[in-house]
């Protein structure tokens, strides 16, 4: 398959009466975007906001990040199944609006939801500091059961992300980016030296709104299966899940994953890229065994060397990771896997909820549980009244002075597991 | 700012005193005198610290009299009233290893002088007191000793200046057990790439987490008359009187609750919910008996098929709770459990 991506750098985003990318600014209509996410009579009122990168500005509860992109040429649309009909992505030319995101906030379960400061010593773990980004506050209608609104907030991000995307279909890209992969066959003849890779993805499906959708289908109910490294591009992977901030993958994790990114970067030099493998992350442990035996079992059919394998969400996906580790370390293949650590306020307690010998080759997105300062900000899109609550918040968070102390677990995407960001541990 | 003042601890043999053979060379201290790797420490330190005095003792004679030599060798230092405390580096020397983690650990622990070490990896002294103090990795013998003083002297420096230490990678000292954050040059995604193809390759690769040895609890075996045992709920989802009384946290729970459900027939919508964080709690708001099935107990309390429900429950919120403070509340209330003659503990997680 191969994949062209086109890149718009957005330089700044505004307000205006009509929605168009203009320069590299995007220049959004209130009302047409307020339109869209109103489609859903489950939201009762949205307002939208915008955030820049070093801006006192705190979002606050975060549910999910999206980055607008647009199918140019090649079947099926962005986010196949969930928005666009059901087709098979990954190959033709897609645009992404680089530099910017669209912000999901609402109070949801109002546990699991993230924070983003766009400045201070939390910018410094949240990759969504970093962007330019289109808040969206959502409200539900009165009565409503959170997965339900779970549920509206989430299609009503990715209509307003397709919805901001089909404003570049016409345009030049700044720069494009071609990603292409072999079939099984052409790929053992084209590189026969080299060794055999994959990526094996584990889905966040412990369900109860951990939740992955993998062309809309609810990653619980897959087996594992291979896909191509491209089909995440156009949106074939969305998060559906309010599991910690800090570990869960954001939709804009899915399209941009780094683990995919950088084994591309390897492929046809030092390594044959064969495949895309997800799995899933269920709770009981029948559905456990069969996912990792089927896991190890693509591994080997495939002739695999060695895989990477990442882990989304803590604790009971712990053993997930292990199960796979393990089972796919005994067919004699190479496993390097990412997590993260939940090592305590004070680093000294155990890290993970299970552990292997196999498991000699371990990537770790830091820990989770230290504990950080965030000072007050002068503004807060979205809203506090949960920020005692989220995970990784205490009764003793909101400080008299208006600064918050909070563990890293609170910061969306800052203890990512696909390896989105540089913090380690040791 | 003026210089930080280090007393320097080394054997005989870096003393140039002798090899083996002067080995019960008792402890003396040379104030003022800069001796053997102190040299090298003293340039590395530049304006920063100076080394005030010197301590030299034979390893035969630390080990062989071990009490009397820490307890002289303590007096030594304290006299010195020091900002810092610096013992070695003693590389792959077993005794000298042993001798440093010793007093520089009690150094530490007892005059409440900031210590550092350095050693070999492999050095039984490593092991013994990487978890006390701080000992910088160095190369297995004294040819290493530029190398190791470059991480050794800056280390000194920041623990006796009270600053915030970093993680072994960044400092170069053993790890210690205790897990310390930092941000690397590359992201997670490129350095497992890297430590694929290092693993591909049979090259050494070194991972960023090492698997610890696992607490694993067998189960118990089956409680035989359970028709008569007194049964008691624990449970990690989170399960409490409506409104969260003792605010359990929705995630990383620094406590635990005891609550009373006597006459208590069934959970309700109204009087229970759930503090846990890690779950949609739609259905366990609805009926907390989803989570802690009193109901169920009770009617089986009703019928005989078992003794008893304890009156008190135990609940905590298990969501990314570190495992030490699982075991802490876990060894409190068992103990209460055990006093109250329970005899059996249905513990439901989530």
């Amino acid at each position: 398959m191969r994949l062209e991506m086109g890149h718009i750098y957005i330089k700044d985003i505004q307000f205006a009466a009509e929605s168009k990318i203009e320069d590299g600014i995007l220049y959004v209509s209130e009302e047409a975007v307020k339109a869209v996410a109103l489609e859903d009579e489950k939201i009762k009122s949205v307002s939208f906001d915008i955030a820049k990168p070093g801006e006192s500005v705190r979002i606050t509860p975060v549910k999910d990040v999206i980055e607008p992109r647009v199918k140019v040429e090649g079947r099926g649309g962005i986010f196949p199944g969930v928005i666009a009909k059901v087709d098979t992505v990954g190959e033709g030319k897609t645009y992404a609006l680089k530099g910017m995101a669209v912000v999901t906030a609402g109070k949801i379960v109002g546990f699991q939801e993230g924070i983003i400061d766009m400045t201070g010593p939390g910018a410094d773990y949240t990759p969504f500091s970093q962007t330019l980004n289109l808040v969206m506050v959502c409200e539900p209608v009165d009565g409503i059961k959170q997965h339900d609104y779970e549920k509206a907030v989430r299609f009503a991000g990715f209509r307003v992300a397709v919805y901001l995307g089909e404003l570049a279909r016409n345009l030049t890209p700044d720069e494009t980016k071609v990603y292409e992969t072999c079939t099984i066959k052409e790929g053992m003849e084209k590189y026969p030296n080299l060794p055999r890779v994959a990526y094996v993805q584990m889905l966040q499906s412990q369900g109860l709104l951990h939740d992955t959708y993998v062309y809309g289908v609810d990653a619980k109910k897959i087996v594992p299966t291979i896909m191509s490294p491209t089909e995440i591009m156009d949106g074939a992977i969305v998060s559906g899940n309010c599991v910690s901030a800090c570990d869960k993958n954001p939709t804009y994790v899915h399209l941009n994953n780094p683990v995919v990114h950088d084994m591309f970067e390897q492929h046809g030099k030092t390594f044959n890229f064969v495949c895309h493998i997800i799995t899933n992350e269920n709770v009981y442990l029948a559905d456990k065994q069969r996912s990792s035996d089927w896991t190890a079992k693509l591994c080997k059919m495939l002739d695999l060397d060695g895989v990477i394998v990442s882990q989304e969400g803590f604790g009971n996906p712990d053993t997930d990771l292990i199960m796979n580790c393990k089972k796919i370390e005994a067919e004699g293949v190479k496993t390097v896997i990412i997590t993260d650590e939940y090592a305590g306020r004070d680093g000294k307690s155990q890290s993970l909820a299970d552990s292997d010998p196999a498991a000699d080759a371990v990537v770790t997105g830091g820990n989770a549980n230290q504990v950080i300062i965030l000072p007050k900000l002068d503004k807060v899109i979205g809203t506090l009244d949960y920020v005692t609550k989220i995970a990784g918040a205490s009764e003793e968070t909101l400080r008299e002075d208006g600064s918050l102390e909070v563990e890293l677990q609170v910061l969306t995407g800052a203890t990512n597991e696909t390896g989105f960001n540089k913090l380690s541990a040791r | 700012m003026a210089k930080l003042k280090v007393v320097h601890y080394i054997n005989q043999f870096f003393a140039q005193i002798g090899g083996e053979e002067k080995a019960d060379y008792p402890a003396e201290i040379r104030v003022g005198e800069v001796v053997g790797p102190g040299a090298a420490l003293t340039q590395q330190f530049g304006d920063d610290a100076e080394i005030v005095a010197t301590i030299v003792c034979g390893d035969s004679y630390f080990n062989e009299n071990l009490e009397k030599a820490k307890a002289d060798i303590l007096a030594m230092v304290k006299e010195q009233a020091p900002d810092v405390f610096v013992a070695g580096p003693a590389f792959n020397a077993g005794r000298y290893g042993v001798a440093c983690g010793t007093i520089a650990a009690a150094v530490q622990e007892e005059l409440g002088i900031p210590a550092v070490t350095g050693m070999y990896v492999e050095n039984p002294g490593a092991d013994m007191f990487k978890t006390h103090v701080y000992i910088v990795s160095t190369k297995n013998n004294a040819a290493g000793m530029r190398d190791a003083v470059k991480k050794l002297a800056p280390l000194a420096v920041k623990v006796g200046k009270g600053e915030a230490i970093g993680s072994s990678a960044e400092e170069g000292y053993i790890p210690n057990g205790v897990r310390v954050n930092f941000f690397e040059k590359e992201r997670g995604s490129l350095r497992a790439v890297k430590m694929l193809l290092k693993k591909l390759a049979d090259k050494p690769f070194e991972t960023e987490f090492p698997m610890p040895d696992f607490d694993r609890v067998e189960p118990n075996p089956a409680v035989k008359d359970i028709a008569h045992a007194k049964i008691a709920l624990v449970t990690s989802g989170g399960i409490v009187p409506k409104g969260n009384p003792d605010h359990i946290e929705s995630s990383s729970a620094s406590h635990y609750g005891e609550y009373d459900i006597a006459g208590v027939m069934d959970l309700t919508e109204a009087t229970y919910e759930t503090a846990h964080g890690g779950y949609d709690p739609v259905y366990a708001n609805e009926d907390s008996d989803r989570v802690l099935p009193v109901d169920v107990l009770r009617e089986m309390e009703k019928e005989g098929k078992i003794g008893e429900l304890h009156h008190l429950f135990y609940t905590t919120v298990g969501n990314g709770t570190a495992v030490a403070s699982s075991k802490a509340f876990a060894a409190e209330f068992s103990a209460k459990l055990k006093a109250d003659g329970v005899d059996a503990v249905i513990l439901t997680s989530t």
